[in-house]
This record gives structure tokens, sequence and C-alpha cells, in this order.
């Protein structure tokens, strides 16, 4: 039974007070009116759940809106990590610094003026900063209402005179971050430098954000990832005046930073100190190798640079010196500088023609001042002789190896000449030329080896081994890289094999790339690499590297001399002790001379430093006349 | 005819007992989160809001309790000597209440303040139902309507004078109350055409209609007239021909005016249409005088009244609206976006709810509550708190709570006996709750301007908490008298 029922009053009778009774009539008048009232009730309610509905089930705007309120999202950088040598020592650690930040929205009656007074920058620099901060194109992350980077990498100096004064500019703050500092002078191109991300850097990698730095060029760059760690994250609270109230959820959605990891490096900085010093005034570059497990001992490029130079806030007028110098002291010549190798590269040869049966190491092949062939004439320093490989290496007989490569082109065992080319090219591209070794730095350079193909677009196919017979002897098309002629050196030294070169030996707590741990083996037969090795001996004991010996151990060597446009190119690249290899190296110096002028012995020096573990008396005297003496190489770009 | 203790416990309605229970808990959980700071250690301590906030339920429970066994026939003895208290306690306060916020409604006693004019409610709306509810009274006389109406505009104009507009407006659910007692409706047409009129007026105002110099705000007003006219005669005065006519009249000459000022000469539309209303009166003028008909004459009244109420509202809203006032209603009806100053609030409000999602953040969860961006969080705004915290479901979950109380006290109020004492003071109830839920959930969704009311067993205080209490359960009592007889 419906109470709504009007008839259902009739079966409570009427009493009680006497107001209970009459206006009847009107009573069943206006009931409908309760309808009207129901209505609104539900009208109101309904229109309110869809309001609701859309204010938080479709609009996401609130959510952001609320978060943007709420949450200070506050990075948490990491360490980066530090970098040793191979003795242990320090050679890159953090020091703190500070960056100067600037929220937009809170920037009120700023005095320009002073604040430029207080950072040290012109009113321009300060307008461009500004500008950059709000161009979102620059900047794609921009918001006035968070803290953007002003000026980064203050000292702790410049940012305690800022203090003093910041209360007077609202809306800047200061953020301790750290500054790259070094404990060297030396090794800038191996270790490279840190930047602030670029824009490109930026859309490659979503990790990096303004303001972030990042390794620019050498172990920097290379180890970036191993070394950066991973930032972490807090989510502060903000209430409605700004001030912090904690973390949110109680940190449960904070992410502590992971530190970077630390990098040993194969470099023996004493080593590293030496070869620079003695390539001073000079261009070119030294690198050794440690044969047995391909670590760059020490890789030298000159002119060079103090890296502390490029870190800090001097670091973009420093950065803009150095591209604009002629003598580019930022290129990394041992990896970057493709160069002839001379005659460092018959050592090569004798191996290819060994391997293939074009000579034994008993063949004799003659020179009569060279190669004469035809119109053509490759001259060498001897008489009129006929040597068998030992001694043709020793005294680096230019005739012996452009016979050898001859013989080899014309060889009935290959068709044409193309297919002797060919398989000529194998060998040296097993041997690690023409192509990038993967030396653990950005930017190396492939050098090159010419094949068939190259050679038939430029003859147009009519071409014979007399065409192309400079390259026996490391003239002509070939180059190769400092580095490529040290990794040269060390598979001799190995007897077969060499394992890619690589600066860093030792990640911690990470793996080292696979490629940096296996033994290639190269496709000539260990055998023929002994009479090599003889064959470098010879040119230590008795041949063309006679100042290279050492009375302590047994040196191996080979001399280069490259011809080029200008001065030859003075080249050397040695082995020791002879048994038990410590250490390959290759002396790059540009127009030189003759390889024994400045290749053999800086290249002896460096090596009794690495062996001996210091220099003789005599040596240091030898080291500081080295050390000064000055190749001029006039006012040209190089 | 005292009930006993024993017949109470069956005959009163636990549904309205539970529903009041479960606002009262989710009332109180509600300011637990928006109290909470993230330093805040313990909610039952009486120094912090929800500590104090629970000896208040307990004490409105207490009071719920006692009133519960006071007889029906004792409500409707003292009902006007209560509602004299009430109107000489308001009075006092305007004199002895300091200065809170500009408002002088707060009585301080000791460490308790207490606002009067949530007590003037029950006051008022039992002395309504006494006066209503009295044999022979109706509203076709007019000496009862005075009085009825003037029960309810005395308290009313008293809480104006304490300046707390906000409370005074809630006493406009009478009317509705009345309604539903039999006043003639014309009152809640004339109601919603001032309402309507001044909103358009003054939100359409200011620019003109394409190619035609005419403001838009007045022309829309000045069509409206006669639409609601031929309304007006044809619900109130039965005349479906006189309405025909004005219909059938005044579009024809609107449209006709309107192509003339887009192609001919362009004049200002809003003249001709102020002439129609003219015509229209003047024409019901005519016709009142030989039928001596009131209503026609009140219609006439209507359409000039109407001209003259568009051309004062300019007035009002400039001159008689203070500052502030006019700022919020112009950010209510969308003509400025302004989220720092006035807007700030209902911006702020509008992000915590949104921000809510489908399950909201979770018990003291809520970012935007806790972290003050939202004003008057535990009061007025305490809605955002809900709808941050328990997201779309809680905030719904509140709204049907409300629904189900509104309807549920609508029922028994229709069930009240022959007489009209129980069912007016129901009505009064339901419609005073309808207007709470109203503007203020509507001004925390933005749907309202920002008047300050408390969400009934929501809002923090002990004043609206025991006002809602004794209004529902002196109701209880005489719903549960209807049974026990």
């Amino acid at each position: 039974m419906s109470r709504w029922n009007v008839k259902d009053r009739h079966a409570y009778p009427a009493g009680g007070t006497a107001s209970d009774s009459g206006n009847v009539k009107e009573d069943y008048q206006y009931d409908g009116r309760r309808w009207v009232i129901v209505g609104i009730v539900i009208g109101v309610i309904i229109i309110y759940i869809i309001r609701l509905f859309s204010l938080q089930m479709l609009n996401d705007e609130y959510k952001e809106n609320a978060q943007n309120n709420a949450f200070l999202n506050k990075t948490i950088y990491p360490t980066r990590g530090v970098i040793y040598d191979r003795q242990g020592r320090l050679l890159v650690f953090n020091q703190p610094a500070y960056d100067v930040m600037v929220c937009m929205r809170n920037v009120h009656n700023l005095d320009t003026l002073a604040l430029c007074e207080a950072l040290d920058i012109t009113r321009q620099q300060f307008d461009r900063r500004m500008a950059d901060i709000k161009n979102t194109t620059l900047n794609p992350g921009y918001s006035s209402y968070t803290d953007q980077v002003f000026l980064s990498q203050l000292t702790v100096e410049d940012c305690a005179r800022l203090t003093e004064q910041l209360y007077k500019f609202p809306g800047f703050s200061t953020r301790l971050r750290t500054i790259r500092q070094y404990n060297y002078p030396n090794a800038g191109h191996v270790l490279g430098d840190l930047g602030e991300v670029s824009k490109k850097e930026m859309a490659a990698d979503d990790y990096y954000s303004r303001g972030d730095f990042i390794g620019k060029q050498g172990v920097e760059s290379f180890y970036e990832r191993e070394l950066r760690g991973v930032k972490g994250r807090e989510i502060l609270l903000r209430d409605a005046h700004g001030q912090i109230k904690g973390h949110y959820m109680d940190g449960a959605e904070d992410v502590p930073a992971v530190p970077g990891k630390n990098l040993h490096l194969g470099i023996d900085m004493e080593l590293q100190a030496l070869g620079e010093r003695l390539m001073e005034n000079k261009i070119g570059s030294i690198v050794a190798i440690e044969p047995s497990t391909g670590e760059v001992l020490c890789m030298v490029s000159s002119p060079t640079f103090d890296p502390r130079d490029l870190a800090g806030r001097q670091r973009g007028s420093n950065h803009v010196k150095m591209t604009q110098d002629l003598r580019k002291p930022l290129l990394n010549r041992a990896i970057q500088g493709t160069y002839p190798p001379g005659s460092t590269f018959k050592t090569s040869q004798a191996l290819t023609y060994l391997q293939e049966g074009i000579i034994t190491p008993e063949t004799s092949l003659p020179c009569t001042h060279g190669f004469v062939m035809g119109g053509l004439h490759v001259g060498c320093h001897d008489g009129t002789t006929s040597w068998n490989l030992v001694p043709a290496i020793a005294t680096s007989c230019n005739g012996f190896f452009c016979w050898g490569l001859y013989r080899m082109l014309n060889a009935h065992k290959y068709t044409t000449v193309q297919e002797a080319m060919t398989c000529w090219k194998d060998h040296m591209v097993d041997m690690g030329f023409g192509y990038r070794l993967g030396v653990d730095l950005p930017g190396e350079a492939r050098g090159f080896i010419p094949n068939a193909d190259y050679y038939d677009k430029i003859y147009k196919k009519s071409w014979k081994g007399v065409t192309v017979i400079s390259i026996a002897i490391g003239q002509g098309e070939v180059t190769l890289t400092p580095l490529q002629i040290a990794n040269l050196c060390a598979t001799i030294a190995n007897r077969g094999y060499y394992i890619a070169p690589h600066v860093v030996r030792e990640v911690e707590g990470g793996t080292l790339d696979s490629l940096y741990t296996t033994r290639h083996y190269t496709t000539v037969d260990r055998r023929y690499y002994e009479t090599v090795v003889e064959g470098m001996r010879g040119a230590v004991t008795m041949g063309t590297c006679r100042r290279a010996a050492s009375p302590d151990y047994e040196v191996c060597g080979k001399t280069g001399t490259a011809q080029n446009r200008g001065k030859d190119h003075s080249v050397f690249m040695g082995f020791a002790p002879k048994d038990d290899p410590k250490i390959a190296i290759a002396v790059f110096v540009e127009n030189g001379g003759y390889g024994a002028v400045y290749g053999v012995p800086i290249g002896a020096l460096m090596m009794e430093q690495y062996i001996n573990g210091h220099l003789s008396a005599e040596s240091e005297k030898k080291a500081d006349e080295f050390q000064h003496r000055v190749i001029n190489y006039g006012n040209t770009e190089r | 005819m005292a009930t006993r203790n024993g017949s109470l416990w069956k005959s009163v309605d636990w549904v309205t007992i539970v529903i009041c229970l479960l606002m009262m808990a989710f009332g109180w959980l509600s300011i637990c989160g928006a109290s909470y700071d993230y330093s805040t250690t313990s909610f039952l301590s009486f120094s912090s809001r929800a500590g104090k906030q629970l000896v208040w339920i307990g004490c409105a429970l207490l009071v719920g309790i006692v009133l519960l066994n006071i007889g029906k026939k004792y409500y409707q003895l003292y009902a006007y000597i209560l509602y004299c208290a009430v109107i000489a306690l308001l009075v006092v306060t305007i004199f002895i209440a300091p200065d809170t916020k500009g408002s002088h409604s707060w009585l301080v006693l000791g460490p308790v303040k207490v606002q009067p004019a949530e007590f003037a409610k029950f006051a008022t709306a039992l002395a309504l139902a006494r006066q209503v509810g009295r044999y022979g009274f109706t509203f076709r006389r007019r000496a009862d309507m005075v009085k009825a109406l003037a029960i309810v505009v005395l308290p009313m104009l008293l809480i104006v004078a304490q300046a707390e507009t906000g409370s005074a407006l809630v006493f406009l659910a009478f009317f509705l109350v009345l309604y539903r007692e039999g006043m003639t409706g014309s009152f809640l047409l004339i109601g919603i055409c001032a309402i309507v009129f001044f909103v358009v007026g003054i939100s359409q105002g200011g620019h003109f209609l394409p190619h035609i110099p005419t403001d838009v705000g007045l022309f829309i007003v000045m069509a409206l007239i006669p639409v609601v006219t031929a309304i007006m005669l044809r619900v109130y005065a039965h005349d479906s021909r006189r309405a025909l006519i004005v219909i059938a009249v005044s579009v024809p000459v609107t449209i006709a005016a309107l192509l003339a000022s887009r192609y001919f000469i362009p004049f200002n539309v809003g003249w001709v249409q102020i002439g129609l209303c003219g015509l229209i009166a003047v024409w019901l003028l005519l016709s009142y005088l030989p039928s001596r008909r009131p209503v026609y004459l009140f219609i006439a009244l209507f359409a000039v009244g109407s001209v003259g109420y568009y051309y004062s509202t300019d007035y009002v809203f400039n001159h008689v609206l203070k500052d502030y006032q006019q700022q919020r209603i112009r950010v209510v009806l969308g003509m400025e976006e302004d989220i720092k100053h006035v807007g700030y609030n209902v911006h702020q409000a509008k992000i915590a709810i949104g921000s809510g999602g489908l399950r909201g953040k979770g018990f003291l969860n809520g970012t935007q509550t806790k972290l003050s961006y939202v004003p008057e969080q535990e009061t007025d705004f305490i809605f955002c708190t809900i709808g941050e915290e328990q997201g779309f479901i809680g905030a719904v979950g509140v709204l049907l709570l409300f629904g189900a109380l509104i309807l549920r006290l609508l029922v028994l109020a229709e069930r009240q006996g022959l007489g009209r004492f129980g069912r007016a003071y129901g009505y009064s109830v339901v419609c005073i709750l309808t207007f709470h839920l109203i503007i203020n959930i509507g001004m925390v969704i933005g749907y309202m301007p920002v008047i300050g009311i408390p969400l009934p067993f929501f809002s923090y205080g002990g004043s609206s908490l025991w006002g809602f209490t004794i209004l529902i359960a002196i109701f209880l009592r005489m719903d549960a008298e209807r049974t026990v007889r």
C-alpha cells in the first residue's frame, strides 16, 4: 500500500489538535506540486553528476594542473664516475660548482645591472641568456614555474660572492652541481671534456634535459653512459605558499640517483707526459700499446691541450680559440690523422708475400739503386745488391719490396692482376688497415687501402703491377692512422694476432666489450712473423734504427720516411723486449725528415721509460734536447 | 500523548537516521582528510579540527535524542515563542557579535562560537508550519499570505543586517514550501524570470547583434517578455485567445524590425520591442477595464515591470552590488577568467575535484586540499576533499546520499496526515537541505557564485551540524507520532 496514495490519508482519521482538520480541498488541489520539488532535486543531482563526470573523468587538464600545483619534481644528479690511470693515479674527479637558476614567475623588479655585476657578465649576455631561456625552440622544456639554468658552473668563490647579494634578486637561486677537475695537464685528447648538452643530443636521448652536461670528446664521450650514472628524482610537495611540505607519498615515488661507474685507463700517465714533452713544438703523435692486451699505454697527439682549459666557465671561449688555431690542437691525430705509413708498411708486405708463397725467407731479390722497370724508378739508399728478407727489412730496401709486389701482382696463381690485388687487399684489411680498429674513442678515421675496383676506376682498367708499385713501400694511395701503425707493430710483437686497441682497461662494476678481450688472428702464419721479427731486430742491431737499441732489453724496430708534398714525415715503429713484448709503439712526426731523425730516438726514450720505469740520466738529457727541438711548420693550416 | 521510549524506537524512521549517521561519518572522515597536513599525529585530539568535530557530532547526537523525546504538541505549542526568541537573538547578535571577516553573525561564548542564523532555520520552519497549518489558513486571503511571508522575510532581513548574505539567501527555500502549500506559482515564475533576465542582461550585454545595432542582452530579454506574457495569459488567465494574439503580433513584428534594421535603415530593434511590450500592456489594461479580472492587470504590470527591471539591473549590478559580488557574478557567468583573485577558490576547487579521477587519490592522499591550495576546505569547500580523495565514485556517492535523504524526507512530509503543520515543516527541511546542496556543491564545481553556506553534515562546524540535526530530529519526532498514535 503506497503511502503516496492520496486516498491513503483517509486511513488516518482527522483528530489530535484542532489545526489538523480543514483545508481538505486545498490539500488535494496542490498535490501535483510535490512533483515539481522532486523534479528540482533529481534534476539538480543529475546535472551535478554530469558536471562531475566531465570534471573528473573527461578532462585531464585538471590532473596536470594539480601536479603543477603540488609537485616539485627535483632531479638528483648522480656523481659522475672518476677516471684513474694504469697505476691507479686519479686523473679526473669532481669538484663542487654552482649553477645559477632562474624561475621567471618569481622575478620581480630585477636590478639587472647589479645582477650582471655580481655574476660578472655584460648586459648583452644577460639579455641574450634570458631570451634563450624563454625561446621554446631552443629550450623545449621551458616553464615559467620551474627553475631554469641561467648560468652554469660557477666556482665556489664566484658563488659565494653572488650568494651575499642573492636576496636582492627574487627568482634567482643557486644549485649545487659538480665540475670536472684534473690532476694532470696531460692526455686531453684521451680524456675528452664535458659540455652542455646540445639540442640534437637532447633529441637523440631523452635522458637529457637542458643544462645537463654530456661528454663531448674522448673517453668522456665514448663512455658517457657508464660515467654519467642514472639521474634520481624527488617529488616534493609544495603548498599554496610555495613552501616545501615533504616528500610525496613519504618518498615512495622517489628514485635515488645511481652514481656513475669509475674508469681505469690503460694509459700510463708518466709515459703520456713524457710523450707530450718530447712532442712539444712538433706536430705528430705517439701511440703505445701493450701487445698482449691491446691496452693503449699512451696516446699523444701534438699539439695538445690542457684538459683544465675545457672545464668550467672558460670552456666556451677556450674552445673557440682552439677551433680557430691553425694547428688544430683539438684534432686527435693518433686516431684521426691519416698518413702514408712509409717503410713501416714493408713489414706487412713481407708477411703477405711469405704467406702467399711469392717469396721464402731465403729468396733474394735484386736492388739496383732501387726498383727500375721501364721508365719507372723507385729509388733506394743502398747500392747494387741482392738481399734476402731479413737484411731487406733491416736496411729497409725499397727494391726488394717493390719486386716482391711486382711478383705477386704478376704471379700465375692469380688469373688477373685484379684477383692478385684483391688477395693483397684482403690481407691488408685483416691486419687492421682500411677500416676502423674500433678503439674506444670517438672519431676514429679509417685510413685507406686501395682495391682493384679503385684502380680500375682511376686507370680505366689499363693498369699493371708496375702502375701501383709504390704501395709496397707504404706510399701512393695507402694511408694509415698512427694507431693502425702501432697496432701493426703489436701484431708483429704478438707473432700474428692483435686485440683491438682500447684506452679503458676496466669499467668498475661493468664489463668491457668483447671486442677488447678477444684475440684477432691474422691470415699470416706465426712462423712468417718470426722472420719479420728477425728483420726488425736486425734493423736495430745493424740497420736503420740502431739508435733505438738499449743495453737492458732487446728492441725490434722499423723506421719509415713517408714522402709527401712537404718535407718527409719521420716514422718509427718498434717493440721491446723482443721475446716478451711489453710495449709496441708507433711514433709519427710530421715533416721530421728521416725516420731515424725524430722517430727512432723518441720511440727509444718512450720504451725506456715504460720498461725501466724511468729514464737514465743520459736519456733524460736527450729527452730535454728533443723537447726543445722545434720544427717550423710556417703559418699554414695543418 | 507522550510516546514511550520503546515505541519510539519502533516508530522512528530509521532510514533517515541511518543516512544522517552515514553522512556524519563520511563528513568526519572528509574533515580528517581536509585538515591533515603531514604533521598531524592524531585525529582525536581536541586541538585538531577533526577532534573538535567529533565532539560536535557527539553533542549533536545528544541534542537529537533529546528532541526526539519531546512530543509534537510542544513544538506546535511553542513554535511562535521559539520563533520570537530566535528573532530576538538575531537582533541582539547584530549588535554584540564581533567582526568576523566583515560579518557580525557569530556569538562567542567562551571557547565556543555559535551562529544564531543556523538556529533561525528550524524556528522559522516551525513558525511557518504553525501559521500555514492554522485552521482556515488560505493563501487566497491576503492577510494570511502577508503573515506567512513576514515569518520568512523577517529573519532574512535580520541576517542580511548581520552581513551574512549567504545564510539569508537560504530562507528563499521557504518560498518553495509556500508554493507546495498552495501559494500561487507566479511568484516562482517571476523569480525565475528575474534571474534569467538578470543573467542574460549582464552576460549578453555589451555587444551587438551581427550587422544590427542592437544590444544582444536587450534583444533577448525583450523577446522573452511577450513569450512569458503569453504563457501567463494561458496559465493564470486561462485566456488562450489573447495569448495567441500576443505571440502572433510580437513575433512577426520583431522579425520585420530585424530585417528592416539589417537591410534598410540600421536602427536599434530594442525600441520596437519595448514599444511592443508597452502595446501589450496597454491592450491588457483595456481588457481589464470591461472584465474587471485583476489577473490582466497583473500581467500588464509584469510586461511593463520587466522592461523597467531590465533597465534597473544594469543600475543594480553596477551600483547596488558590491565590487566583490559583481566580480563573483561575472566569474560565474564566464565573463571573466580570473584564476588569481575572485576565481581562485573555484579554480583551485575544480583542480582538486578534477584531479581525483574515478577513484580518487585515496584517504589522506589528496595533495591539493592538503597543501592548502583550496581555501575553506574544511568548511564551505569540503566537497573538494571528497572529490579529490574519493574521486568520482565518492562525489557521486555524496550526491546520491543527499538525494536519498531529501527524497526520503519528502516522502515522510507527504504522509503527515491531514494537518498541514507536519507537512509544511517537513517541506521546510526538504527545501532547506535542497537549497544548501544546490548552492554549496554548485559553487564548488563552478556552477554557482561563491556563497558561503555549508554542506549539511559534511562541513566543519558545530552550529551548522546542530542546526541540521535539530531540523531533522524535530521532524522525525513528528513523523514517529503519526504511526504511534
